[in-house]
């Protein structure tokens, strides 16, 4: 039960990592490694205005209005200085190693002492009603004149410039949203767990995309299952699966190994099962065929 | 209408693979008029299409659009009078939206995109009106993804999309080259259409010396970029088009 519930509890918060990365990943279609750094400068963001004295509520909301500013970093490096995409975003990544551990001075800030978000009411309904309030929110957006631009931007750039719109202003708007939920989700982390550590970014990319892919997965034909509900689901269903694996006694450490093969093997079932089932399928038709075929009788 | 002057395009500046296209190029295509742009291929037919709408940029020369100077104009705000439909069905639509949202997302065009909501249920039956002149059943696909129409219909959906706000200029690159015989002509009719219409200022490239001639008011035919053949279509028959063509075609091969 403390399983289910630590990973319900961890899923909701990696839930909003999720959902920024799919701002990022299916939607714009950019693949944005920046993630390592944001994740934790939300948390190290968190723990330098909560221990400036600032409520958490404020604290939380800083850490994701200065993600988006990560953002905005990796696009002015790939949108203005042509760097491409994925080198812009690992080089954001980077910098921003450098600039969390610069931000308190240490690489690891304990926070047990200090106010958080969860001391209002119980952490699981608190986590339901932001990670469901988020949703919506996006779902909003993504329904506008301005949200549909940013679809149609991943989808077909040329379409959005045929319309006379600057496609790069939406590929901003899409990075710096998709940043700042990804730092809100660090800071939300630190508080859950206590600290803030610089270590907590590594492998959270491989996280964000296991969840959107498992939640691909999850009943994939059904058209009302939004995908900021599946990147939701995949992240809890990611947490339970990992849950399960330290509960059979593997050690935590392993369980980025253990991400990076769901990430695996997820993407290959998507990719080789619809194949795998054609050639089944022809096989199946060759032998009714062998079976339809008139027999040769007498001449 | 449209005025070019003293266009001088030249790729791969200072490399060996040096190609002078534009020299000096001067056209002026009228009014509501429909002119076909002919010639073999490298002959700059596209280049010049790229360059009206923006998408590659001129050495020199300057781009008069309706009397105003658009030289200086990006892409996306020559886009505001220039519509296009390109020779690939998924280039002028967004493929995983629907035809409902591709259609609200055309409408909007020229407008200011905001924070309401697109898609509007009054606009409907102007949609599904349109939709219906097609004659190919998308009215009743509009909560279809347009990535999983034919390449016919998509095409279809482009042009009445390009065409939706009335653009000053249509340019038409090639769009029926990628679809077979009998969709290409279904195609080629409903842009007729579309055209006697609403009076279009448009360019058509074409290979089809038949459609060149059947749609269009004027046929120039480009050659290294330079205009070798400039005529209204009815003083031309197709096979003294094709003897011309043929006989540029051959200067190369001897």
């Amino acid at each position: 039960m403390d399983l289910i519930i630590t990973s319900l509890e961890q899923g909701l918060i990696f839930g909003i990592l999720a959902m920024g990365v799919l701002l990022t990943y299916k939607v714009l279609n950019e693949a944005d490694l920046s993630v390592e750094g944001t994740f934790p400068f939300g948390a190290f963001v968190f723990a330098k205005f909560v221990m400036m004295g600032l409520s958490p509520i404020i604290s939380t909301l800083i850490a994701f209005l200065l993600g988006t500013l990560a953002g905005l970093i990796t696009c002015i490096l790939f949108i203005k200085l042509k760097i491409k995409p994925l080198l812009a975003g690992i080089l954001t990544m980077t910098m921003f190693y450098s600039i969390n551990l610069r931000l308190n001075g240490k690489a690891n800030i304990p926070l047990f002492s200090y106010d958080n978000l969860f001391n209002i009411g119980p952490t699981l309904i608190i986590l339901v009603i932001l990670v469901l309030a988020i949703k919506i929110l996006l779902d909003t957006f993504l329904k506008t004149e301005k949200g549909y631009l940013l679809i149609a931007t991943g989808d077909n750039e040329a379409f959005v410039k045929s319309l006379g719109i600057n496609s790069n202003k939406y590929k901003v708007i899409g990075f710096m949203l998709a940043n700042g939920l990804i730092a809100l989700s660090g800071a939300l982390m630190a508080q859950y767990q206590g600290f803030a550590d610089i270590t907590m970014g590594t492998g959270v990319i491989v996280i964000a995309l296991a969840s959107i892919i498992i939640g691909d997965t999850v009943k994939r034909k059904a058209n009302w299952f939004k995908n900021t509900s599946r990147a939701i689901v995949g992240a809890i269903i990611y947490k339970i699966i990992g849950g399960i694996a330290i509960d059979l006694g593997l050690a935590p450490t392993d369980l980025k190994a253990i991400s990076a093969i769901i990430v695996i093997l997820f993407i290959a079932y998507n990719n080789l099962a619809i194949d795998l089932l054609g050639a089944a399928r022809k096989k199946e038709r060759r032998k009714i065929n062998a079976q339809n075929r008139e027999p040769i009788k007498d001449f | 209408m449209l005025r070019i002057e003293n266009l001088s395009k030249t790729f791969n500046k200072g490399s060996e693979n040096e190609i002078n296209l534009f020299n000096n190029f001067n056209l002026h295509i009228e009014k509501n008029k429909c002119t076909a742009i002919i010639g073999p291929n490298g002959c700059g037919k596209s280049t010049l299409l790229n360059i009206i709408s923006g998408s590659i940029l001129m050495d020199s020369g300057k781009i008069f659009l309706n009397g105003k100077d658009i030289s200086d104009l990006k892409e996306e705000e020559r886009a505001l009078h220039i519509g296009r439909v390109y020779q690939d069905p998924s280039m002028g639509v967004s493929p995983s939206l629907t035809i409902l949202e591709n259609m609200s997302l055309a409408n909007k065009k020229g407008e200011k995109f905001g924070l309401k909501k697109l898609i509007k249920k009054d606009n409907m039956d102007k949609y599904i009106e349109l939709l219906k002149s097609l004659d190919l059943g998308l009215e009743d696909k509009l909560n279809t993804k347009v990535k999983f129409l034919s390449g016919g219909q998509r095409q279809s959906l482009s042009l009445l999309m390009a065409a939706l706000k009335h653009p000053d200029l249509l340019l038409l690159d090639e769009h029926t080259a990628a679809l077979d015989p009998k969709t290409s002509y279904v195609v080629m009719k409903k842009t007729k259409e579309l055209l006697d219409k609403y009076k279009m200022t448009t360019i058509m490239i074409s290979h089809n010396m038949k459609d060149a001639i059947e749609y269009s008011d004027r046929i120039i035919m480009l050659d290294n970029g330079q205009i070798v053949l400039d005529t209204p279509s009815a003083n031309i028959s197709e096979e003294e088009l094709m003897a011309i063509y043929k006989a540029k075609l051959d200067q190369y091969i001897a």
